[in-house]
C-alpha cells in the first residue's frame, strides 16, 4: 500500500500526487461519519464495553444511531464546560454523580422526564430533576489475604492514613471514583479532617492510574489492600475466573464514609439538538430490559437502581449495604476533591 | 558547489546581489507552513504559562509531585539510556566485527523492534506478569524498544571506520578488548551519543507505555490532569518541565550531528575488515544474542500470539470482538495514515527543496523549527490543539482534521529527513534542460522534480504512516468521536485489563507496521530507514 509507485520513478507517473487526493478524502471520510438516521451524541465517563451493549440494545430497537465519546467523568465534565452551549453532546453519561452536579450548576442540563425519573427511587436523582440515577456501586476495600489478616482490616476508611497502615494500601487517586469520596469525606469530617486524611495516604499508599491498577495489585499480591469501586473486584473476577481471585472484598463498618455509595447517572444537555431522542435514551437506560441486561451480563457489576431489578448475584445484595448518610447534594461537584487532592500532592 | 553562472530553475525568483540565487518568494511562503504548525502548540503552551501568576507557577513548580517525576524520570533515562548504550555497541561489535553465526539475520532482527510500539511492548510484558509494573518493566520496554536507536547508527559507524585502525592497535599488542576501548571506541562516540540522546528523547516524551505499566512520568501526569478536569496552570508547568528537558536533548542531538564526521583520510578502498574469532565464548555469545531477539521480538509477538488463541476460553475478556469492529478500527487507522503521510509529505515538499538547494539564516531557522516536532511530547501537542480548536478554530474542533494536523506536527522531522535527501539526490541540471525546453516553473517542478524525488517522497510518506498507525497519544486524545483506531481500541481494553480483547487489534497494528517496515526496509535499506 505505502508503495503505490516504480522504483524508477520515471518522468511522467506522478505517482505521489496522485496518491495524496484519494488519500485526503480516505481520510475525511473514514472517522465518525453517520448514517442517514440523526445520530444521537453520547458523552460517556461509564466503561465503554458495558456502554456498547448499551447502545447496541438502544439502536436496534428504536433505529436510532448512537456516537459515543468515552472518557473520565471529570474530564468530559470540564470537557462540556469548555464547548459551552455549542457542545455537540445530547447526553451525559457518567459513573458518578458529582460531574453532573456540577453541570447542573452551570445551568448546562434539561429536565428529565417526570415518566423517566419516576422509575428510580427519587433519593438517587437530582433533586431539582434534572439527571437521573441509572446504576449503584459501592466503594470497599480489596485485601489480599495473604499479606493480611482479616481481623487486621481496619473499621474506617479513615483509618488507612494512620501511620502503621504505611505501604500496606493502594488508591487511584486520579480515578474518577475516588473524587466522591474524597468529597464525602470533606462533607461529613470537615475540609482540614479530609485534608489531613489525604496527607496520610500520601504518605502510605502506593498510586495508581485507576481501580482495574488497584485490583490487579492487590490481587497479584504487590499491595495488601487497596480502596476500590466493588465492581472492580467482580471485572477482575470476570477476567482472571472468580475461583483463581487471590483477594477479598472488605467492608468497613456500617454507616463508615468507606461504604459510599457512587450514584451513575445520566442527563440531557440543555444544548442537545436531538432533546426527544435524549429523553427517549434516558427512558431506555432506566427501562427493566436495559437494566436487566446489565445485571445479567458479566462485565457490569452495579446495581441497577430501577426497582424490582435484581441485582447480579456476585454483589452483596443491595438491602444489606450500609452506606454513610449523604445525599447525591451533599456530596457536591468534586471541585472541592480535586482541590484537596492537589494541596495534599496525590496530583 | 553550484556555479553562480548556471541558469535559474522553477524554484528560483532571481540573484540576490552577490550572485546567489534566490528561491522564489512562493516556495519560502510554502516552506513556512510546516514550521509554523509546529511552532503552534509549542507557543500555545508558553503563553498557558505565561498566564499563571509567578507565585503559583513557583508553588506548582515546588512541589513534592514535581520532584518524584523529576526522579522517576531521571532514573530511568539514566538505565535506559545506559543498557541500549550497552546491548546496541555490543550487538553492532559483534554483527559487524566477529565471525558470530548468522550475523545477517541479526543485522535485520536487531533493527526491527523499532517497527513495535513500546506500548504493545509494554502490553505484552505486563500481560505476562503483572509483576513488571513500574521501574523494572519500563526499564525493560524502553531497553528493549530502542536499543537499536544505539545499535543501527553505531553499526553504521563501524562500517565506516577504517580497519587500520583497530589493525595497528592490535599490530602494537592491544587484545580484542584493548583494541575496542582504545581505538574503536573513541571513534564511535558520535554514532553512539546520537543514539543514546534519540533513546533518552523517546523516553521523555513515552506515555502509552508508561501509562500501561503504571510508571509516573511527566507525560502521563499531564493525562491525569487532563482526566481529574483541565487544570490549566498545573498542565502548563507540567509540559513546561517536560518540554525544557527535551529541548535539551533535542539540541544536543543536533549538535553531536553537526560534529559527526571523524577524520579518516581519503575515502579509500572499502577493505573488509577479517572477522574476529569467538573462540570458545562462540556459543554463549550466539545464545546471548537469541534471547536478545526473543525478548526483544519474540516476546511480544509471542504474547500476542497467545492471547489471540485464548479469545473465548477462560481468560476472555469482556468486550466482544467483532470482525466489523476490527475492520472499522483498521479502516480509521488507515485513513488516517493516509490522510497524515500526505498532509506531512506535502508540507515536507517545499522545505525540503529549499533546505537541500539554498543556504541562509530563514532556511536554517525553518529547518530547525521543523525538526522541533521531534522533541514535543504528542501529549502536549494534543492538549495544546483542543485548547486552540475549542477556543478560536470552533469548526476544527473534534474532526479528523484536527489529529491530522497533529500528526504533522509530530511526524514532520521524520519526512523532511527523508524529503531532503530526495532533492539532494536529484539532478538539478535535468530541471535546466526542462526550463531550456520551453516548459514553465509548474510544468518543471510537476514533470520533472517531483517525479526525480518520488522513490524519497513515497519512503517519507510510508515512514509517516507506519508511524501514525501505531501513535497512541494525540490519537486518544483527539480521535473524533466515535472514531476508533487500532490503537486507541488496544489502549482502551489494555488498560482495563483485558488483555485477549486487545490482541486482535494489536495484532493487526503490528502487522501493517512490520508489512511497512519490511517493504521499505527491501526498497531502501534497513540503515536508511531509521535515520531520523
Amino acid at each position: 500500500m505505502p508503495f503505490p509507485f516504480e522504483p524508477d520513478g520515471g518522468i511522467g507517473r506522478r505517482p505521489l500526487l496522485a496518491l495524496m487526493p484519494s488519500a485526503l478524502a480516505a481520510c475525511l471520510a473514514v472517522p465518525g461519519q453517520a448514517n442517514a438516521a440523526a445520530p444521537l451524541t453520547l458523552y460517556s465517563g461509564q466503561h465503554p464495553q458495558m456502554v456498547g451493549l448499551l447502545t447496541k440494545l438502544f439502536t436496534k430497537e428504536t433505529g436510532i444511531p448512537v456516537r459515543v465519546h468515552s472518557g473520565e467523568g471529570p474530564e468530559i465534565a470540564n470537557q462540556i464546560l469548555a464547548e459551552g452551549t455549542r457542545s455537540p453532546a445530547d447526553v451525559f453519561f457518567t459513573e458518578n454523580s458529582p460531574e453532573l452536579v456540577l453541570l447542573d450548576e452551570k445551568g448546562l442540563l434539561a429536565p428529565v422526564d417526570p415518566a423517566t425519573v419516576a422509575k428510580i427511587p427519587r433519593r438517587f436523582s437530582a433533586v431539582d430533576g434534572h439527571w437521573v440515577g441509572v446504576l449503584a456501586r459501592e466503594s470497599a476495600l480489596a485485601y489480599n489475604p495473604s499479606l493480611i489478616e482479616g481481623s487486621a482490616l481496619p473499621g474506617s476508611l479513615l483509618d488507612l492514613a494512620r501511620s502503621q497502615w504505611k505501604g500496606k494500601v493502594a488508591i487511584a487517586p486520579t480515578d474518577a471514583d475516588f473524587l466522591p469520596l474524597v468529597d464525602a469525606v470533606a462533607a461529613l469530617k470537615g475540609e482540614a479532617a479530609a485534608l489531613a486524611w489525604l496527607k496520610g495516604l500520601r504518605r502510605n499508599a502506593a498510586l495508581y492510574d485507576d481501580d482495574e491498577g488497584v485490583v490487579a495489585a492487590v490481587n497479584r499480591g504487590a499491595v495488601a489492600t487497596g480502596i476500590i469501586n466493588s465492581y472492580y473486584w467482580g471485572r477482575l473476577g470476570t477476567e482472571v475466573g472468580f475461583a483463581k481471585m487471590k483477594s477479598r472484598i472488605h467492608y468497613f463498618r456500617p454507616g463508615d464514609v468507606g461504604g459510599l455509595i457512587n450514584v451513575s447517572g445520566a442527563a440531557v444537555l440543555k444544548s442537545s439538538r436531538h432533546p426527544a431522542d435524549a429523553q427517549h435514551f434516558l427512558a431506555f437506560l432506566v427501562s427493566r430490559p436495559a437494566q436487566k441486561m446489565l445485571a445479567r451480563s458479566d462485565i457490569d457489576f452495579e446495581y441497577p437502581l430501577a426497582r424490582g431489578v435484581a441485582a447480579n448475584p456476585a454483589l452483596k445484595p443491595f438491602s444489606e449495604l450500609d452506606p454513610p448518610n449523604i445525599s447525591v447534594a451533599a456530596l457536591g461537584d468534586d471541585r472541592l476533591a480535586a482541590r484537596l487532592l492537589r494541596e495534599a500532592g496525590l496530583i | 558547489m553550484e556555479q553562480a553562472a548556471a541558469p535559474l530553475t522553477f524554484a528560483e525568483a532571481g540573484r540576490t546581489a552577490s550572485g546567489r540565487r534566490r528561491p522564489r518568494r512562493l516556495l519560502l511562503a510554502a516552506a513556512a507552513a510546516g514550521p509554523l504548525l509546529v511552532v503552534l502548540p509549542l507557543g500555545e503552551m508558553l503563553l498557558e504559562a505565561a498566564r499563571v501568576d509567578p507565585a503559583q507557577l513557583l508553588r506548582l513548580l515546588w512541589r513534592p509531585l514535581v520532584g518524584e517525576l523529576l526522579l522517576n524520570t531521571i532514573g530511568l533515562l539514566v538505565a535506559a539510556t545506559a543498557s541500549a548504550a550497552l546491548i546496541g555497541t555490543a550487538a553492532a561489535w559483534l554483527v559487524e566485527r566477529t565471525e558470530l553465526p548468522g550475523r545477517r539475520f541479526f543485522a535485520v532482527a536487531a533493527a526491527v523492534p523499532l517497527a513495535i510500539p513500546p506500548f504493545i511492548s509494554s502490553y505484552a510484558w505486563l500481560s505476562l506478569s503483572p509483576a513488571l509494573e513500574g521501574f523494572a518493566g519500563a526499564w525493560i520496554v524502553i531497553t528493549s524498544s530502542y536499543y537499536p536507536l544505539v545499535y543501527l547508527p553505531v553499526a553504521a559507524s563501524l562500517r565506516g571506520i577504517d580497519p587500520a585502525i583497530e589493525e595497528t592497535a592490535r599490530s602494537l599488542g592491544e587484545g580484542a578488548a584493548g583494541a575496542f576501548f582504545r581505538a574503536v571506541l573513541p571513534q564511535l562516540r558520535p554514532a553512539l551519543l546520537g543514539g543514546i540522546l534519540l533513546v533518552a528523547l523517546n523516553v521523555l516524551v513515552e506515555f502509552g507505555a508508561f501509562a500501561l505499566l503504571r510508571f509516573r512520568t511527566f507525560t502521563t501526569e499531564l493525562y491525569a490532569e487532563y482526566r481529574t478536569g483541565f487544570d490549566r496552570p498545573a498542565e502548563a508547568v507540567l509540559a513546561l518541565v517536560l518540554l525544557f528537558f527535551c529541548l535539551l536533548c533535542l539540541i544536543a542531538e543536533i549538535r553531536v550531528r553537526g560534529r559527526a564526521s571523524y577524520a579518516r583520510i581519503g575515502a579509500g578502498v572499502r577493505r573488509p575488515i577479517t572477522p574476529l574469532a569467538l573462540g570458545r565464548a562462540r556459543p554463549a555469545v550466539f545464545a546471548g544474542f537469541v534471547a536478545l531477539i526473543f525478548a526483544t521480538l519474540g516476546l511480544p509477538l509471542g504474547m500476542i500470539l497467545y492471547w489471540l488463541t485464548r479469545h473465548g476460553a477462560a481468560a476472555v475478556s469482556p468486550a466482544a470482538v467483532s470482525a466489523s469492529a476490527l475492520l472499522e478500527a483498521t479502516l480509521s487507522s488507515v485513513g488516517l495514515g493516509l490522510g497524515g503521510a500526505a498532509l506531512t509529505v506535502i508540507l515536507a515538499l517545499p522545505l525540503g527543496l529549499l533546505a537541500a538547494r539554498y543556504q541562509g539564516s530563514l532556511v536554517t531557522l525553518f529547518e530547525r523549527a521543523a525538526f522541533l516536532g521531534q522533541g514535543v511530547p504528542g501529549i502536549v501537542v494534543a492538549l495544546a490543539l483542543i485548547t486552540i480548536t475549542i477556543r478560536t478554530v470552533r469548526p476544527l474542533y473534534q474532526t479528523a482534521a484536527t489529529l491530522v494536523v497533529a500528526y504533522a506536527i509530530l511526524f514532520l522531522p521524520l519526512a523532511l529527513v527523508s524529503v531532503r535527501a530526495a532533492f539532494m539526490q536529484a539532478e538539478r541540471r535535468l530541471e535546466e534542460v526542462g526550463h531550456s525546453l520551453g516548459l514553465g516553473w509548474p510544468g518543471v517542478a510537476w514533470r520533472i522534480a517531483l517525479p526525480l524525488a518520488a522513490p524519497g517522497l513515497g519512503a517519507a510518506a510510508a515512514l509517516v504512516f507506519v508511524s501514525i498507525v501505531t501513535e497512541l497519544t494525540a490519537t486518544l486524545l483527539l480521535a473524533p468521536i466515535g472514531t476508533n483506531t487500532l490503537a486507541v481500541q488496544v489502549w482502551a481494553d489494555t488498560s482495563t485489563l483485558a488483555f485477549a480483547a486487545a490482541a486482535p487489534y494489536a495484532a493487526t497494528m503490528v502487522v501493517i507496521s512490520l508489512l511497512a517496515t519490511w517493504l521499505l526496509a527491501r526498497r531502501f535499506g534497513a540503515t536508511r530507514l531509521f535515520q531520523r
